[in-house]
């Protein structure tokens, strides 16, 4: 079971490019484009919805993967986006998750 | 990321999405540059109300990258608020171009905490006896520098922006002297741009050819100088089938009054967002569809010039000129000076008996100061 919640950093500059995401880096202007499912994954992270939820609702709704092995890879996914200061990612929901 | 950045320009351009804009928030400015284009009175800006739903419709849009310019961005009382909401609502990467002289302490942490990818600032000499005659205020340099301190001990990225002219010729290797002592980026653009009302005078200021050809053989500035001054070979179908520039391609232009242009250098009237949607401008607008279909082959004088495939022409200058698929004569002078071969146009006006006519009435008629008479 997984506790992790995720939310975009208001930091980033991004927009959806017919239904990729580009987002920019806040820290060092670096440019990202998300594969869809971590554009599915950006786009659900209001910092209070459970990244396993996410994961249940809009993932394995959208692929067809095994959930235990689709949580893995979210929250490797998330791990790396938050290594680039895309996410942030808490123990704890994040009030201020930030922008649309 | 340039690499990244292009990839994501063909996609928007593959799917006519406005990747960059360009909005001017105010034409009003505190300084009063000698070769500045702009009518600087206020004929009725767009109040905070209607930039927010403008920002609106551009996120919408799929504009990524804004950038806020002017006149003078910090004369607008709102200039914060409306850059925290492009930031902070809307997600734009925003960029800001200004001469930084309202910029102190408070400024430059707030600009930090909204967060911006850069920060252009105009330095047109690191002389203050030089700077301030370019700008007509006297301690200019001194604030902008003393603002891009403030921005750079921030983090921010700061770039000067110079404009070659004859007034600052000598200085351009000076201003990049210091944008490396303080860590920071510089462009240098020799380009005069035409007022928006058609006068052109303020090309005078422009540097001469002997000059260009000096500059465009500055290693600091090209790199390798037989490869950049080397000529063009023999245009493709390729080259001919080329975009002229992006300009209503992936990018446009919106005035502080709510006119669309294609670029900030094209002054073509396409719509304005107070009566239309910025979306319906962009993608119905016939002048805008005009501009989109054009082609390097459809060029009337360019297309059978040598320099097709490397010329920086552009075409909101041809424009300005008369005709948005003729020349522009500023990028033919570059295009002589980096290579020593005339272009096509250049050519052209030395054959031509009109140009003969106009150098011998030009004395007679003093009081009228075309721009033939000036050339």
């Amino acid at each position: 079971m997984s506790n992790l919640y995720v939310a975009r950093n208001p930091r980033v500059a991004a927009r959806s490019l017919d239904g990729e995401m580009m987002i920019m880096s806040g820290r060092d202007s670096t440019l990202f484009t998300l594969n869809k499912t971590a554009t599915i994954l950006w786009q659900a992270a209001d910092g209070t919805t459970p990244l396993e939820q996410i994961v249940q609702q809009k993932i394995c709704a959208e692929f067809e993967v095994e959930a235990g092995e689709a949580l893995r890879d979210a929250e490797t996914l998330a791990r790396d986006l938050a290594s680039h200061g895309i996410l942030q990612i808490s123990a704890e929901p994040i009030v201020c998750g930030g922008s649309k | 990321m340039i690499g990244l950045l292009e990839e994501m320009t063909e996609k928007a351009l593959a799917r006519n999405i406005p990747l960059s804009v360009q909005l001017d928030l105010t034409y009003r400015c505190n300084e009063r540059c000698v070769h500045c284009y702009l009518d600087h009175q206020d004929h009725g800006e767009m109040a905070t109300a209607e930039i927010r739903r403008l920002l609106d419709e551009m996120a919408d849009a799929g504009v990524f990258i804004l950038t806020l310019s002017g006149g003078e961005v910090f004369l607008r009382k709102d200039f914060f608020e409306i850059l925290e909401y492009a930031r902070l609502e809307r997600q734009f990467c925003v960029k800001l171009k200004t001469n930084a002289i309202m910029i102190r302490e408070r400024e430059a942490a707030r600009i930090r905490d909204i967060g911006v990818e850069s920060i252009q600032i105009s330095i047109y000499s690191h002389r203050p006896e030089v700077h301030d005659a370019v700008t007509l205020v006297p301690g200019s340099l001194k604030r902008s520098l003393e603002a891009a301190r403030f921005l750079k001990s921030q983090g921010l990225r700061v770039i000067f922006a110079n404009v070659l002219m004859v007034q600052n010729l000598q200085d351009y290797q000076g201003v990049r002297a210091l944008a490396e002592e303080m860590g920071v980026e510089c462009t240098l653009d020799p380009t005069i741009t035409p007022m928006m009302d058609g006068d052109r005078s303020v090309l005078k200021l422009g540097v001469n050819q002997d000059a260009l050809r000096q500059v465009f053989r500055d290693r600091a500035l090209v790199g390798d100088v037989d490869e950049f001054c080397a000529v063009a070979p023999p245009a493709g179908e390729n080259a001919l089938s080329a975009l002229p520039c992006s300009a209503g391609h992936t990018t446009c232009y919106v005035s502080p009054y709510g006119d669309v242009f294609p670029c900030v250098q094209f002054p073509l009237p396409t719509g304005n967002v107070r009566t239309q949607r910025f979306l319906d401008i962009w993608r119905h607008s016939d002048r805008m569809n005009e501009v989109r279909s054009i082609r390097m082959k459809d060029l009337s004088t360019c297309s059978s010039c040598s320099h097709v495939g490397t010329c920086t022409r552009c075409p909101g200058l041809a424009f300005m000129e008369g005709n948005m698929r003729g020349p522009s004569s500023q990028d033919c002078e570059k295009s002589f000076a980096r290579t020593g071969i005339p272009s096509a146009n250049i050519l052209a006006k030395k054959r031509s008996p009109a140009n003969l006519v106009q150098i011998q009435i030009a004395p007679m008629q003093p009081a009228v100061p075309t721009s033939g008479a000036i050339a």
